[in-house]
């Protein structure tokens, strides 16, 4: 049957399972969006293109499933750029599709051409320039195949209009993709594997570092086999939060940058470290110099190109971790490392004592505190999408992750302003789960306008600004670095809750610990979007602290003395 | 040390440019880049010539299986092969020095391909170090101009580049 190239697009989105598309139309775009009234799918309209990005995203990262953002050519394109690099930093499976300029236009500068390919170029996984309708079915099919495989990222898909509106033959290319340059990796060198069971069973202090890769690779039981059958402690990067139990008894949280200082001390004092799907990310390791000294290090990626790139690593081997570990766990051997693990829980006392979960909080309302108080409410039990900066700090630390899939920040590129699409895309893409948007007032109002999508797609998020009159982040970076020159970072803020009514969207005002619960109780039963403004403490700190480049042991602490030593149980 | 990298790639519109940026984005410093044609015509090759470690030159290889259109990449540094520049040289020449131009340049085996009456054009083929020492020698007849091609490399024997079985490091993600 013949038809068009925007009747093909959509003919193939649906049979790559694609239910949501999250965009906003434009003149080189409007073929393809006049011939979306004729397929079952779910359009959302955002009111930004970066909105759209982020919401595809987070629909990703909830389902697993590869999200969708549509845009018009030139500016609507130009807007996608923060949400596409903020998925590639991720690796989060995505398909942006763009229209473009008639192809006998392109490169004369026309009404709204940019070079999206060319701009997309390095932060993509792949990008395509369709100039031929009779390719389009392929190349949708391409896209996908490459987001979700190997080590996922976004695919960008330029589409003149006029090859939206070119007609031909439509024959659907069945069968698997085949790509000559593109072969996710299958084969595991046994002599890796021999090389890695040989560390793993002659060490004595061993660590899994546990990162993203866990989640993505879907190796969450594997993981749990291993560290239980090797009694070997899980530290997490912020990306693999919930890749494994926070309750579990040898999960010891976050490492790195704001990480417990006894998980870097671990870290530091390892014979072993196991980096399970992972990057070494500068944020994790500080100096690289002086990162892990005593450690044979065992790397697990799917890229090859991480190996060695940040920290020399003994053995390297490449390959899905799923498989990987379940190539290892047959010959993992239960060995005694109580001495290990209870030379940790030493060190983990002295962390809990400065912890401000101990101190009641002086009548005064933390950021920290509230992040605790809404995982009480909601019995860990949420999806939270967070923005950058503190809160999102006190969110890793203090929101105890049991299931996987359950954090979504952006942690590679750190965007401002993810949050709120991105838990737009998140609610849709798990309709029955508890979505969280925790956000800090600087963040928020990057992408704010994305409340009226919350509302014209009754989209009912719970949404949390942790209000501190403050670029906090960079606040406590002049704080610590730059003696307290507060060069733009106090923030003078709309009242939220106003801002929350112009949208009709019923909101909340926090000010004291004893309010936290309550509210949060009222606003879950709320039928819809609903947004409370924690207003907090506007000096607080995130503790502890590895400054840029320092090494990690180096940690700024949390002094005991400043809260007191006064024990509330929670 | 110099690693001579040969790329065999989709010869599509764009590819050049994707190559040239993984280079300029992860600072990896190129030499000298040459593409062409190959056997097949779907598919063009490169010769990439980067100086770094060894580590590096394999985080190069890595990299550039990361690209959908790299087909294949190898390393072959340590490798037997053929390696070929070309230079083409507009050497300052009058009737007292022009004899003796030409007869070093027969020397290196190379041409004299144009004749002018203050200049010469002289080419020659060769490996990096031949063709270095030549335009020493020809410098202080004064150089006019000079170009080059950049290298292109061949290994030896009857396992030319692209046919050889893909190894385990050619994982593409
Ligand atoms: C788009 C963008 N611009 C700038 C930054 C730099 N930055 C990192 S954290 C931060 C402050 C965030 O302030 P806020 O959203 O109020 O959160 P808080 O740290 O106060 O919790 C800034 C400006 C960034 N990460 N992203
Ligand atoms: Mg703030």
């Amino acid at each position: 049957m013949e038809l068009t190239g925007a009747e093909i697009l959509w003919e193939c989105l649906l049979r790559e399972g694609v239910e949501v598309v999250f965009g906003y139309p434009g003149g080189a775009i409007l073929p393809t969006y006049d011939a979306m009234n004729f397929y079952p799918v779910r359009h959302v309209l955002v009111r930004h293109e970066q909105g759209a990005v982020h919401a595809a995203d987070g629909y990703a990262r909830a389902s697993g499933r590869v999200g969708v953002a549509m845009a018009t050519s030139g500016p609507g394109a130009t807007n996608m750029v923060t949400g596409i690099a903020t998925a590639m930093m991720d690796s989060s499976p995505i398909v942006c599709i763009t229209g473009q300029v008639p192809t006998a236009a392109i490169g004369s500068d026309a009404f709204q051409e940019t070079d999206v390919t060319g701009i997309t170029l390095p932060i993509t996984k792949h990008n395509y320039l369709v100039t031929d309708v009779r390719e389009l079915a392929q190349v949708v099919k391409e896209a996908f195949y490459i987001a979700r495989s190997g080590r996922p990222g976004p695919v960008l898909i330029d589409l003149p209009k006029d090859v939206q509106i070119a007609r031909t033959e439509f024959v659907y290319p069945e069968g698997p993709v085949e790509l000559p340059g593109y072969r996710p990796r299958t084969v595991i060198p046994p002599e890796d594997l021999e090389r890695a069971v040989e560390l793993i069973n002659s060490a004595r202090r061993p660590i899994i570092l546990a990162g993203h890769g866990v989640l993505m690779s879907g190796a969450m039981r594997e993981l749990r086999e291993f560290a239980e059958r090797g009694r070997i402690p899980v530290a997490q990067t912020l990306l693999g939060l919930g890749n494994f139990p926070a309750s579990h008894p040898l999960c010891l949280g976050m490492m790195g940058m704001h990480g417990e200082a006894f998980v870097n001390q671990a870290i530091q004092e390892a014979d072993l470290l196991l980096a399970f799907g992972m990057r070494f990310d500068d944020r994790v390791t500080g100096n690289v110099k002086t990162y892990a000294p005593k450690a044979r290090k065992i790397h697990v990626d799917i890229d090859p190109s991480e190996l060695n790139k940040n920290v020399k690593v003994d053995v390297g081997i490449v390959g899905d971790l799923k498989a990987v570990l379940q190539e290892l766990l047959p010959h993992v051997e239960p060995i005694d490392r109580s001495a290990w693990l209870e030379q940790i829980d030493e060190w983990r006392d002295d962390t809990r004592r400065r912890d401000i979960l101990n101190w009641d909080g002086g009548g005064k309302l933390w950021g920290a505190h509230v992040i605790h108080d809404i995982w009480r409410a909601t019995e860990g039990n949420a999806i939270v999408v967070t923005d950058v900066g503190q809160h999102q700090m006190w969110e890793a630390q203090y929101y105890r992750h049991e299931q996987p899939f359950t954090l979504i920040t952006s942690g590679g590129l750190g965007t401002m302003g993810f949050a709120l699409p991105a838990g737009i895309g998140a609610k849709l893409a798990r309709p029955d789960a508890e979505v969280w948007v925790i956000a800090g007032d600087g963040g928020f109002q990057m992408t704010q306008a994305e409340l009226a999508t919350a509302v014209q797609e009754r989209v009912p998020i719970r949404i949390a600004i942790i209000n501190n009159a403050y670029l906090g982040m960079v606040r406590q970076w002049q704080e610590f670095f730059y003696e307290k020159r507060y060069a733009a970072t106090p923030l003078v803020n709309p009242d939220f809750c106003k801002l929350a009514a112009a949208y009709d969207i019923p909101a909340f005002r926090v000010t004291r610990r004893e309010e936290v619960i309550p509210i949060v109780e009222k606003a879950r039963q709320v039928d819809g979007p609903v947004l409370i403004d924690f207003v907090v403490e506007k000096e607080d700190i995130v503790y502890p602290m590895v400054p840029a480049g320092a090494d990690l042991h180096a940690m700024i602490r949390r002094p005991v003395s400043e809260h007191g030593q006064k024990e509330v149980t929670p | 040390m110099k690693h001579i990298l040969v790329a065999r790639v989709e010869n599509k519109p764009g590819v050049l440019n994707r190559v040239a940026s993984l280079f300029r984005r992860r600072g990896f410093n190129i030499d000298s880049l040459t593409v062409g044609e190959t056997e097949v015509p779907e598919i063009s090759r490169m010769t990439i010539v980067v100086d770094t470690s060894r580590t590096d030159a394999t985080r190069v290889v890595h990299n550039l299986y990361k690209l959908v259109n790299v087909i294949e990449v190898e390393d072959i540094t340590e490798r037997p092969s053929v390696v070929r520049d070309l230079v083409l040289l507009k050497v300052k020449a009058d009737a007292r020095t022009r004899p003796e131009i030409i007869q070093l340049t027969e020397v290196f085996r190379g041409k004299v391909v144009d004749v002018a009456p203050d200049s010469l054009i002289l080419e020659l083929t060769g490996e990096e170090e031949k063709i270095r020492s030549f335009i020493e020698v020809m410098r202080p007849f004064g150089i006019l101009e000079m170009v080059r091609t950049g290298i292109v490399a061949m290994t030896r024997g009857s396992s030319p580049n692209g046919h050889v079985p893909l190894r385990g490091n050619g994982a593409v993600v």
